[in-house]
């Protein structure tokens, strides 16, 4: 046997539970109907779920993180920044962590063949971003304001204007998939997803503030979004012969 | 008072646009020694197929290390350990990889060889967490603290990858009384 499965002392870190994540049952939201599990169990954290993947600069393009850059002219509508950074509960940074985003256009349609919402393509839109935090877990996208949809959830159902993201974090029970919304949207009272989170403060995490500092004079409106991922509880040992 | 940690929300039906890796299946080359393929196939409450989703996978290398800079026993390999694959019109995906070594568990327990799997999809307000094991890997099954915990061995079961020609099959059923066990972690 290799000296990986015993006898070593070593300290894992044990990541907070979140408090204020959605129920995965959501009458209002039907798709959850057949998806949400009846129950869960309970999971330790041990050394698989406090490691996770490390993605490098090879995941990024130049250009990745401008949608506005992806085709020969620039797709239509208003053009803007989106920035913010990735932090952890405990207001640590993480960085070099990889954040994809993706969006509808500012139509409100979406470049899927799945997406039947009449309204028209942008040939100029992919929708999709990418961009890998820097030292102090800080990332910057450059994109167009996305637009709201109808979907068929319940009756004149529109969706908030939104930009979905998937960040990374450093340990695998961190990974995080959530919409950044915009703030005032009058839409927000009767979306099931965006009320899926009940706790209103929780809820306010996910709405971007407006950042006048941040604007681009003559050329784009901006918008911040802090991401905080799960923080630790304080470290536990896993042998206790071998205290550090 | 520490932050408040930033609520999940759906992937939703387009995920694709966003997520899509063409190397996303492919955790080691065809060439690696004793490289498989790992399918699954996703099943919801109403006996349809999960066609518009996306399963990430992690998990150790052969010797039971993780390419992660918080492994506190320090990185001794660069095996990327991650996957992902978005589920076909009939909820099927697959990922080619290797098996996993043991990885330490709690209290000097040997966790035996598992993936970490997440789903994530339309109707999904948080990713679903559950892991696969290796139906022939009995003997470490028997010994690992995870299964241990869990209640009665149809629910241990509903977490086996079956052994089939190049690899293993994993089952997966959201809900109902052979639902998968998902955990909270």
């Amino acid at each position: 046997m290799t000296d990986t499965t015993t006898g070593e002392g070593f300290a894992l870190p044990s990541y907070v539970r979140k408090v204020g994540d959605p129920a995965l049952a959501t009458p209002g939201y039907g798709s959850t109907t057949y998806r949400a599990p009846n129950r869960l169990e309970i999971l330790p954290h041990t050394l698989t779920e406090v490691t996770g993947p490390a993605f490098g600069e090879d995941r990024v393009k130049a250009g990745d993180a401008d949608l506005t850059r992806q085709s020969t002219d620039e797709p239509l509508g208003e053009r803007i920044i989106v920035h913010g950074r990735v932090i952890d509960g405990d207001g640590r940074p993480v960085p070099n962590t990889l954040v994809e985003v993706w969006q509808a256009n500012a139509a409100g349609r979406y470049m899927h063949d799945g997406d039947r919402h009449d309204a028209p393509l942008d040939p100029n839109f992919s929708g999709a971003g990418r961009a890998l935090t820097d030292a102090a877990g800080s990332y910057r996208f450059t994109t167009i304001k996305p637009g709201a949809y109808p979907w068929r959830n319940h009756p004149n159902a529109w969706r908030p204007a939104h930009i979905h993201f998937s960040v990374f974090g450093r340990a695998f029970v961190q990974r995080l998939i959530t919409q950044m919304y915009f703030p005032g949207d009058p839409l927000f009272g009767q979306d099931p997803i965006f009320n899926s989170v009940r706790d209103e403060r929780a809820r306010q995490a996910m709405v971007s503030a407006f950042d006048l500092d941040e604007t681009v004079a003559e050329w784009a409106l901006a918008y911040r979004f802090d991401i905080v991922l799960r923080g630790r509880d304080a470290v536990v040992f896993e042998d206790d012969e071998e205290e550090q | 008072m520490s932050a408040q940690v930033t609520p999940s929300q759906t992937a939703g039906p387009f995920l694709h646009i966003g997520m899509l890796w063409p190397d996303g299946p492919t955790v080691v080359a065809a060439d690696e020694p004793g490289a498989i393929w790992i399918s699954g196939h996703i099943v919801d409450g109403a006996g349809e197929p999960v066609a518009d989703g996306l399963v990430e996978t992690w998990q150790a290398d052969t010797q039971g290390r993780f390419a992660s800079a918080e492994d506190p026993r320090g990185t001794t390999t660069d095996f990327r350990g991650w996957g992902r694959c978005e589920t076909d019109a009939q909820g099927w995906w697959r990922i080619r990889t290797v098996k996993p070594g043991p990885v330490p568990g709690p209290h000097g327990s040997v966790q035996a060889p598992h993936i970490d799997v997440t789903v994530h999809a339309r109707g999904l307000l948080r990713q679903l967490l559950t892991r696969i094991y290796f139906a022939d890997e009995s003997e470490t099954n028997a010994a690992d603290p995870v299964l241990a915990g869990l209640p009665g061995d149809a629910a241990r079961r509903t977490l086996l990858a079956q052994p089939v020609e190049g690899g293993y099959h994993h089952e997966m059923m959201l809900q109902g009384d052979d639902a998968t066990v998902f955990f909270d972690a």
